[in-house]
């Protein structure tokens, strides 16, 4: 058994929370470099160099790049050989989220009573926290602060098999038009297929943390990906929305086993500002 | 990327009416910032025939919540929110005065015909750059609705903000003019 203490775990929260939403990560930055290069309309263009242009300052000022430094969804991977120590694990996530939103200065975003009060609970608590158990003696924390234009835009349905792969791309694709520029493109689109409708949900989100510019492992999947993705930049959205060439930076999709009369698919979008972070410990 | 115009706040009828979808500006001026929650009592208050505390004549307002500022700087991130989730209100605040609507994404065809019926226009900022908009405002103070947080109403007083016209008072869209443009239909998906 090897021990981790709740303490470290609460300032790793803190620091990733607090880092992610100042700097990109390299995977995300590349991209939209390289988005800037194949990109055909000149607005969109002009966005995107004033995207990067945000990047810098950020960093340099210590700004957050986006004022929305979302909701603040952590996954833990907890090896099965971890001993934690020294209080509650869930709490200890929620003090480092608190401790990172305000040392950081990033922005409180979350209200109680969602349907009537809506009342701001003024540290960026509860945070929406997910364990895996996996084998080892390490745990993992990964993070990502949601921002709501983006999340807005989620949607799940579940489609009868018959509609089969094509159905999927036409789902997808039509949702991302739908969003047109609310999402803050160019976007990263998250998409989940199979398992039951929380599944799919969550492996379109969890989608989304693979780097950018790598493919589903799964030859199929990858082929379903590059369609995705060619569909929707076909749509013309371009960045903000503006028109142009380039309106996701990716498509990442991954499939679970289902039910014999189900196919669920999960649409989850980000916006460019692809914002997430990881340790162990 | 077509040379932006440099604009000084508050716009007059003249200027308005010149305005394009497309066209790229750079704002100086006094802007108020607000959102939802004083979207939703503002009109309450209308509503009761009190009046508001805010000159809402030719005024305009960017959709916007900030990050809290560092010490020695007026404001933290901030960058656009949504606009589509003031849709409802916007009319009612147009009918009052309110010229310009500064936001990020899709306005209903009843926003759209507003910014047509009262001369107004919809420019659109940059979203999720609100590190680099941040940098163009000079000094913001919370006005009214103090208890909203970051969602009060605050002035702003900006200095060569970048904006896109999205919807202008003739009707022009950029969102779908430019997505026409950029549209391929020969889809092989």
């Amino acid at each position: 058994m090897r021990e981790i203490n709740v303490e470290d775990i609460t300032k790793t929260v803190a620091h990733l929370f607090e880092h992610s939403c100042h700097y990109l990560t390299d995977d995300v930055l590349a991209a939209l470099k390289q988005a800037r290069g194949k990109e055909k309309s000149p607005v969109a263009c002009g966005v995107l160099d004033r995207l990067l242009e945000n990047v810098e300052i950020a960093g340099k000022e210590q700004i957050p790049m986006c004022q929305d430094t979302g909701l603040a969804i952590v996954w833990l991977e907890i090896g099965q050989e971890v001993h934690i120590t020294g209080g509650d694990l869930y709490k200890a996530v929620n003090e480092g989220v608190r401790k990172g939103y305000d040392e950081g200065y990033l922005r409180k975003s979350v209200v109680s009573q969602p349907f009537s009060a809506r009342v701001n609970t003024k540290d960026n608590t509860p945070a929406d926290i997910w364990t895996d158990i996996v084998p080892g003696d390490k745990l993992k924390i990964i993070v990502m602060p949601k921002g709501g234009g983006s999340e807005n835009m989620s949607r799940l349905t579940v489609l009868t098999p018959a509609k089969g792969r094509q159905g999927i791309i036409d789902y997808v694709v039509n949702r991302v038009s739908e969003s047109g520029s609310n999402p803050c493109p160019p976007v990263v689109v998250g998409v989940g297929i199979g398992g039951t409708t929380e599944k799919t949900m969550m492996l379109a989100k969890k989608a989304l943390l693979r780097k950018l510019g790598q493919p589903n492992p799964d030859a199929e999947i990858a082929e379903l990906e590059r369609d995705i993705l060619r569909g929707v930049n076909n749509l013309g959205i371009g960045a903000m929305g503006y028109g142009g060439t380039i309106t996701a930076l990716a498509v990442h999709a991954e499939a679970f086993p289902c039910h014999i009369a189900s196919l669920p698919v999960a649409v989850c979008l980000m916006c460019w500002c692809d914002r997430k972070g990881e340790a162990t410990l | 990327m077509t040379e932006a115009k440099k604009i000084t706040l508050p716009l007059t009828d003249e200027v308005l009416k010149d305005l394009k979808a497309g066209d790229n500006l750079l704002l100086t001026g006094v802007i108020y910032q607000f959102r939802d929650a004083a979207h939703k009592r503002i009109v309450e208050v209308l509503d009761q025939g009190k009046s508001l505390p805010i000159d809402i004549k030719g005024a305009a307002v960017f959709y916007m919540g900030p990050s809290p500022a560092r010490p020695g700087r007026p404001i933290g991130s901030a960058g656009p929110t949504t606009s589509g989730r003031m849709d409802s209100y916007s009319p009612r605040l147009m009918d009052e005065g309110l010229k310009v609507m500064i936001g990020k994404g899709l306005r209903s065809q009843t926003v759209k015909d507003a910014i047509v019926k009262y001369n107004g226009v919809y420019l659109g900022a940059i979203g999720g750059a609100g590190a680099l908009i941040a940098k163009s405002i000079k000094k913001a103070e919370v006005v009214a609705y103090e208890d909203l947080g970051a969602e009060a109403i605050r002035r702003l007083e900006v200095e060569d903000f970048p904006v896109t016209v999205v919807n202008d008072s003739h009707g022009g869209d950029l969102y779908e003019e430019g997505r026409a443009k950029y549209r391929v239909t020969s889809s092989t998906t």
